[in-house]
């Protein structure tokens, strides 16, 4: 895929797109109790989901992280199915099982991100190591945060990857932040993508808050394991423009920082630059966002009018071939015989 | 026929999968031109080569979170551990990843984790374990431990069949210690149904794995005295076949529950819950335990024999509850 005005307006609209979501979850309906539990967003990391899972072919595959919905737009998982699923409606692609961007569904090759980070990183050289005994020519791309990254099955994972060489593509989201740490007070290393050299892996830092500049790496990391050269690890500096989740304060991040990368945002990055090399107008500009609005608008309307799984849905799908038993089905047997 | 051990039996249950369907493979430490630590997997290399047979780094957890990628993309993974004892160091792929996908996000995960648990040949702490409970307490899993060649090829074949992540405990004291002939063609034995491995009228012992050889021991001698139990031998701790269990009990009226495990948090626990409420009018005696003792498994022979349930054990108890 090439780097061409239509690639760029795409990646325009998917990135503006991820953020009117999260900013109606974050700020609107978190907050008038429309979505319950965890909510956790990727403001200002847009560009990196976006960017990157734009050029993947049909049978190829993803396991994004909880600040990665522009890779789960990309793959078809519809505005509406995110809201339902952060409603906890039955319409969700978990029907009310699993919170926010947990959620996956093979037929369109998105792996469902658990909360012990890292756990996909194996996971996805699983995914791999299939495509490579079936033949196939395709790869995988999967999103982790710095945070991940100091946890054992990261580095069992992408040593595993490496050494059967599968096409998996390792995308971290460097934020500098794992919910309140620094990413000083997590490794000593300057970069991430440092670690790759351990592995036998290339490994490189970039701009994450430059689509096009992530799309390049990755366009290079996926050719050179679509050619069989095995994994990458590709290091993302961006900067998480918001709290852990909805209910952190984030105020163990100074002020300068979010005022730094304000100036550094990707999606006002690439509307200037298409601005200013007029590949699109103003016009367009403002009709692009009058639609992404109305686009999420029908979306939240829809999915606050699906239903909600019934109670006892709780005892189904545990298993391939039975329920689980309700609590008290004994008792209530053994007082009423 | 000749007679099959146990381990060849668990060998040809998963190299006749391999040949029957392609998407069956096997990654673990060791297992390729070594053949497995114990040589469960002896051979395979040559015939199925290393796409399907592949040796891994000492990563139980990558290599558990691998087989889970390869399930999800439609393929059958068997995953060795190398004992048992290790299936700790993957214990968050199996429980958090393996076991929720289908409830989570509706997607089936159909891998075998499958190793040598166990004691009785003097491994010691981290070579001994039973740590089937851990798996038998996550919902999403269901729990295997053959005790017999046959259970162990059929239920081998059928989990490696099986929608569901299947946790495939062997008994490493019966790899070579017991045979047997085992029939011809392509079978297998279901999960979930449990095998009255003796009938009896008296009491009924529930057990699994090496233990049930143990049952029958003392049934042989107990028989001398007019004494005769039913064993009961559950082949699969999850699902558990309540039906099977309940049936015994209310024909026999009392119970021995005995496990290799230690004894806080091991089945009898729960078995005895069940049996206390489902079939409490049924009972004619107290429901006991015979089971290893809450510590970790020790080394030195002394302790090791102390550690174990022995057949005296259940003769004595068996002797105790029939007088009451």
């Amino acid at each position: 895929m090439e780097l061409t005005p239509k690639t760029l307006l795409d990646m325009l609209y998917y990135m503006k797109l991820t953020r009117e979501i999260e900013t109606r979850i974050e700020r609107k309906l978190y907050r008038q109790g429309k979505i319950v539990g965890g909510v956790y967003v990727g403001r200002g990391q847009e560009a990196i989901a976006v960017g990157s899972c734009i050029q993947l072919e049909k049978d190829d595959c993803i396991c994004p992280s909880h600040r990665d919905m522009g890779a789960f737009l990309i793959r078809g998982i519809t505005p509406r199915e995110i809201l339902a699923q952060y409603m906890g409606r039955k319409t969700g692609l978990s029907q009310g099982k699993e919170a926010n961007m947990h959620m996956g569904d093979m037929q369109r090759n998105v792996v469902a991100f658990v909360s012990m980070l890292a756990d996909t990183i194996p996971v996805a050289a699983g995914i791999g190591m299939t495509y490579k005994m079936r033949k196939q020519r395709n790869v995988v791309l999967c999103y982790f945060g710095d945070g991940a990254t100091s946890r054992g099955d990261w580095h069992e994972g992408l040593n595993l990857a490496s050494v059967q060489k599968a096409p998996v593509i390792y995308i971290c989201n460097n934020n500098l932040y794992a919910y309140s740490t620094p990413v000083e007070k997590q490794m000593a290393v300057k970069d991430i993508s440092i670690r790759a050299q351990a592995y036998g892996m290339p490994g490189v830092t970039i701009d994450g808050n430059d689509v096009a500049v992530v799309f390049k790496a990755t366009q290079e990391a996926i050719q050179f394991a679509r050619n069989g050269g095995g994994p990458s690890l590709i290091e993302c500096k961006t900067f998480r423009m918001t709290g852990h989740s909805a209910h952190d304060d984030v105020k163990y991040v100074p002020k300068e920082l979010f005022a730094e990368w304000e100036k550094k945002d990707p999606i006002l990055r690439l509307e200037s630059s298409l601005l200013r090399n007029k590949t699109v107008s103003e016009d367009e500009v403002k009709r692009l966002a009058a639609r992404i609005t109305r686009e999420v608008d029908e979306a939240v309307s829809l999915a606050e009018n699906d239903p909600f799984p019934e109670p006892s849905e709780t005892l189904q799908g545990v298993y391939s071939d039975q329920t689980a038993e309700a609590p008290l089905t004994f008792a209530n047997r053994f007082f009423h015989r | 026929m000749a007679p099959v051990t146990y381990l060849e039996a668990i060998r040809q249950g998963i190299w006749e999968e391999m040949e029957r369907d392609s998407s069956v493979f096997v990654l673990g430490e060791d297992v390729g031109i070594y053949g497995g630590a114990f040589k469960v997997t002896e051979g395979m290399i040559e015939r199925f080569g290393d796409d399907r047979v592949i040796d891994t780094p000492i990563s139980e957890s990558a290599i558990v979170g691998a087989a889970i990628g390869a399930a999800l993309m439609g393929m059958r993974p068997i995953a060795e551990m190398q004992f048992a004892d290790f299936i700790s160091c993957a214990f968050d792929q199996i429980t958090n990843f393996a076991a929720k996908c289908r409830y989570r996000w509706g997607a089936g995960v159909p891998l075998v984790i499958r190793g040598p648990s166990g004691g009785g040949v003097h491994g010691g702490p981290f070579h001994s374990q039973n740590p089937e409970m851990h798996y038998v307490h996550t919902p999403g899993l269901k729990v295997v431990a053959p005790s017999t060649a046959f259970d162990a090829k059929g239920l081998i074949k059928a989990a490696i069949r099986d929608e569901d992540p299947v946790v495939y405990f062997e008994h490493k004291f019966l790899y070579r210690r017991i045979k047997e002939e085992l029939p011809e063609g392509d079978w297998i034995v279901p999960l979930g149904k449990a095998d009255v491995k003796r009938s009896g009228k008296d009491i009924s012992v529930i057990t699994y794995g090496a233990m049930v050889h143990l049952a029958l021991e003392a049934a042989a001698t107990l028989a001398n005295d007019g004494i005769d139990l039913e064993v009961v031998d559950l082949r699969t701790l999850m699902p558990l076949d309540k039906e099977r269990i309940l049936d015994s009990v209310k024909k026999t009226n009392k119970v021995i529950l005995l496990h290799e495990d230690v004894r806080t948090g091991g089945i009898a626990g729960e078995l005895a819950a069940i049996i206390a409420e489902e079939a409490f009018e049924y009972l004619d005696g107290p429901i006991l335990r015979i089971t290893a003792p809450d510590t970790p498994v020790p080394y030195s022979p002394p302790l090791e024999e102390f550690f174990l349930p022995k057949t005296s054990d259940i003769i004595r108890v068996a002797r105790q509850l029939v007088a009451y």
